[in-house]
């Protein structure tokens, strides 16, 4: 597993100035590999989700650099950056994030168009991934017309329109009980291991642990250590305790 | 090569937006799916151009006989109802893009450029500055009209489209000029920030 999609060297990331200054990533560097499911995890304010975002090309880092598919994001035109988070990057968030105003079938193709994808094709390609995750009879459902974990599901075969390089997942299960929270990580896992998709989810879910391949734990901004599932299993009722 | 590699190829770059229809579906979905809150944004054009467009019509009627005096005060009262319409209109209009920060975030995760959301905004500005204020012309000239009818005067029909048609012209154009400052500044925005804003 040589083949590098992430790598980040000492990210730095600064909210707010002077006394209110915050460091949110205090020099993160890191890489992840092709085909891998990594978990960010660490208590609430520890800066997963900063990381997340500057993995995903949503924001930019004030120090260091991110390189996705050894492309250096902070030096990507805004138009670049779309062309990037169109082609190489799904996203997945906690709040679904879905477009209100769209149907299911719509959600997932609008990526593939704006990808210059013909519309015939979008929407085969759609209703195949709707598949994919279960939903192929409801997708002419607008989001407000679906259960969360439905629209999780929407949202998941939306990351993997353009059959991105990465999928990123914002605390997917955040908003889910716990059932269909471990249906999304069960899915998620699936297309992790049917589709090669390298999947990197930032959480502090403990049902997660176990799908993922390796786990980056976060805390003040810095990467405190990574664990492989292995060593995990070696520990499970020690230290896995709530952060 | 791998079939997944997706590493940028530059020259494709260049030609990312979609095709128009596209934004227009997503500006239709947008006045359709929110129907009564964009029924309220046009009504707010609408009560604006009417004020503007009877006023104006009165303009009409009374160009040959009016005293200089009377002229004045006229123009005056124009000036200060398109004032009234354009504050009116861009309050609306920023209010539509402010509850919307979070779409537009998600939309940009998703592959949107910064043009395709201007691009979306302005076409339903444009609906909805077309509908506010055909509506609105008719209305305030129509009304206006009967007033003057009331006192024996009248514009005459020509004077009448006249209005409607500069009432038309003078909404639409207000509604996309209020509607493209806030869009651009929301397109600008990083995806991030986009996202983290609550209404």
């Amino acid at each position: 597993m040589a083949d590098v999609v992430v790598r980040t060297t000492n990210v730095v990331k600064v909210y707010g100035m002077g006394e209110a200054e915050v460091r949110a990533l205090n020099g993160v560097s890191c890489e992840i590999y092709r085909g891998e499911y990594v978990s960010i995890m660490g208590p609430s304010g520890s800066g997963k989700s900063t990381l997340f975002n500057m993995i995903g090309g949503l924001d930019k880092p004030d120090e260091g650099s991110v390189f996705v598919n050894s492309v250096d994001i902070a030096q990507l035109t805004a138009r670049e950056l779309a062309f990037l988070r169109c082609h190489t990057i799904g996203y997945i968030f906690q709040t679904f994030n879905l477009i209100t105003v769209r149907t299911a079938l719509e959600n997932v193709t609008l990526p593939m168009l704006f990808a210059g994808m013909q519309p015939d094709e979008a929407d085969e390609r759609g209703m195949m991934l709707l598949d994919l995750v279960g939903l192929q009879n409801r997708y002419h459902h607008r989001p407000n017309e679906l259960s969360g974990g439905q629209q999780q599901r929407v949202a998941i075969a939306r990351a993997l329109a353009n059959n991105p390089s990465i999928v990123l997942a914002d605390e997917p299960t955040g908003n889910l009980d716990l059932r269909t929270g471990k249906e999304i990580i069960e899915l998620l896992r699936r297309l992790n291991k049917e589709q090669g998709v390298t999947i990197i989810s930032a959480t502090h879910d403990l049902k997660m642990l176990d799908a993922s391949d390796r786990i980056f734990h976060i805390r003040d901004g810095q990467l405190a250590k990574i664990e492989t599932r292995e060593e995990l299993t070696l520990q499970v009722g020690s230290v896995q305790g709530e952060d | 090569m791998d079939p997944r590699s997706t590493a940028l190829p530059t020259k494709e770059i260049k030609n990312t937006d979609p095709p128009l229809w596209v934004a227009w579906h997503q500006a239709l979905a947008s006045i359709r799916v929110r129907f009564v809150r964009q029924a309220v944004t046009c009504l707010g054009v609408a009560l604006g151009i009417a004020f503007f467009a009877s006023i104006q019509l009165l303009r009409e009627a009374q160009a040959a006989s009016a005293e200089p005096q009377d002229a004045a005060r006229l123009k005056w009262l124009v000036a200060t109802s398109l004032v009234m319409c354009l504050v009116g209109v861009t309050n609306s209009m920023l209010m539509s893009v402010a509850e919307r920060y979070r779409e537009i975030g998600t939309i940009k995760c998703l592959g949107a450029s910064d043009g395709f959301i201007v691009k979306v905004f302005c076409i339903e500005a444009a609906l909805l500055g077309l509908i506010g204020s055909v509506g609105g012309s008719l209305i305030g000239a129509g009304l206006m009209s009967i007033v003057l009818a009331i006192d024996g005067s009248s514009a005459g029909w020509e004077g009448f489209l006249k209005v409607v048609g500069l009432g038309t012209l003078v909404g639409v154009l207000m509604t996309i000029v209020a509607a493209i400052a806030p869009a651009i500044q929301a397109a600008r925005m990083p995806a991030a920030a986009a996202l983290r804003v609550e209404v």
